[in-house]
């Protein structure tokens, strides 16, 4: 048990850093374009990027599902001409991990953003510079708390999520088998015992996870009142 | 020089209103924007920032077109040689007062230009503080010297003192002026106080609902005649005199100067710098 226990959280923890550096690739800049400009069509855009919030999981695993098996005409084409396969594999995993876990990078960083004075930006523009130097080096840095919230909650949402991994991924241990499936699995096979050191070891993840962000948050917000 | 032609619909909270405008500003001068809330003053600094377009016109600035929106021209922020100072002072509070400037160093030019700055403005002692510590009026010098490393010609200043007390006004009053000077700046203020507007500007345009209904030099505006004049003027007394049995009261309200004359009466202890409230009766 001990080393499939290890196998399956080192898998775990892989797909969450996977996913967590995708949708900060991801996330700021689309969080930026959100934050910032005054599209027609950006509510659209917004309840896109929130439906993972209210949509049970294993509606997105199931239209991924759909989209990518080797039968549908995505699937195949990405199989026959990229070599891609991604249902029932890690790379299946962190598509639907990033879909899944968007809203939690991209909101607190969009709220941060909105929060700033626009000041700070149009400033950064007299003075001759860029938008992306004006983001990297005025905005950014100055919402790091919500940079941090983003980032640690979506790396905490992805190590706690089952439906969409459970429909795109399966559980082939060593490849899909994260720790929510197989607590899953044991308490299938009737193994309480190992289900509950899956379960455990994940309640105390995520609440230490969680204490970590309020209380950075809180020593911010304690020192921007100074 | 720079002349422009701008206009706009503005959305204000008593419904829509379009700013029309129409200047001719001398290299070197000193410009004072007056008037009411509302009427635009902000929205025109902004547009000659190019932080705001116009729906149409054009700036000028020297030989260079800043905008002209019959050939969909228009020059980046980024572009134009502004110095801008906002209400807010707008500090980056993730850096040093001295990180503040150097960010505003363009690459290839000379540092030294901080450091003359940081002596102008008598900042030396605060270069490594972040803003954060730092008090309304030192908060302003620093964003005045940021607005200047990239050596502008044209400063803009959107009521930069209104959040001053008068001592600290004054002063910061003195340092707008030496920089006006020393750089050869033209300089647009807006300012809501008389006072200031008498000492600093070589001329003063008075805006109400979007339209320049006044411009001249900073005296030309106490004969402001009292054209729909509300019932009730809230303002601050900027002058009271005695003379002959008559009690001149000067009170400076909403951006303009209104004189009344009274009989001697108990009126006699209002004193500069006093709130007053007018009401009018037929």
């Amino acid at each position: 048990m001990d080393a499939a226990f290890g196998q399956t959280f080192a898998l775990t923890l892989k797909l969450a850093a996977v996913t967590t550096l995708l949708l900060l690739i991801i996330g700021i800049p689309l969080a930026y374009l959100l934050a910032t400009r005054k599209w027609k069509l950006k509510p659209i855009i917004e309840a896109a990027v929130s439906l993972p919030l209210v949509l049970p999981p294993t509606v997105i695993g199931f239209y991924l599902l759909l989209a990518f098996s080797p039968e549908s005409g995505l699937g195949a084409w990405l199989l026959e001409n990229l070599d891609i396969r991604l249902v029932f594999t890690f790379g299946g995993l962190v598509l639907g991990s990033v879909i899944y876990s968007l809203p939690f990078m991209v909101q607190p960083i969009q709220s941060g953003l909105e929060n700033l004075s626009p000041h700070l930006a149009e400033a950064s523009y007299t003075l001759g510079k860029s938008e992306f130097q004006t983001l990297f080096k005025v905005l950014l840095p100055n919402i790091k708390p919500s940079l941090l919230s983003g980032t640690v909650l979506s790396f905490a949402h992805t190590v706690g999520e089952f439906g969409v991994v459970l429909m795109i991924g399966g559980n082939i241990p060593g490849k899909t088998r994260v720790a929510s499936i197989a607590i899953y699995d044991e308490v299938e096979g009737l193994n309480y015992e190992v289900a509950n050191i899956y379960a455990l070891t994940l309640l105390i993840f995520s609440f230490i996870i969680l204490c970590f962000v309020y209380w950075v948050n809180r020593r911010r917000r304690k020192a921007t009142e100074l | 020089m720079i002349t422009f032609e701008l206009s706009k619909t503005l959305l204000a909270a008593k419904g829509s209103m379009d700013l029309e405008v129409e200047l001719k500003v001398k290299e070197g001068e000193f410009i004072a924007i007056t008037g009411p809330s509302g009427s635009g003053k902000t929205t025109l600094l902004r547009l000659l920032a190019g932080l705001e377009t116009a729906q149409t016109g054009f700036i000028k600035f020297q030989e260079t077109i800043w905008l002209d929106t019959s050939t969909n021209h228009g020059l980046p922020t980024q572009n134009r040689s502004i110095g801008f100072v906002f209400q807010d002072y707008a500090l980056f509070p993730n850096m040093t007062v001295r990180k503040n400037l150097e960010f505003a160093l363009d690459k290839n030019s000379e540092e030294q230009i901080i450091d003359e700055l940081i002596e102008i403005m008598e900042i030396r002692e605060l270069q490594n503080r972040y803003p954060k510590s730092l008090s309304g009026g030192q908060q302003q010098r620093v964003a005045l010297a940021r607005a200047l490393v990239r050596r502008p010609k044209l400063l803009l200043l959107d009521e930069p003192l209104s959040a001053l007390d008068p001592q600290m006004r004054t002063k910061l009053q003195d340092y707008i002026l030496k920089v006006h000077r020393h750089y050869k700046l033209t300089t647009l203020l807006v300012s809501h106080n008389y006072d200031e507007i008498a000492k600093m500007a070589d001329r003063v345009v008075h805006l109400i609902n979007g339209k320049i209904t006044s411009e001249g030099a900073p005296e030309s505006i106490l004969q402001n005649s009292i054209k729909n004049c509300p019932p009730i003027i809230n303002g601050t007394v900027v002058k009271s005199s005695v003379q002959d049995h008559i009690y001149e009261l000067r009170v400076f309200s909403e951006g303009r100067m209104i004189t009344i004359a009274l009989p001697k009466g108990k009126l006699e202890e209002m004193r500069e710098g006093d709130w007053v409230q007018i009401k009018m009766k037929d």
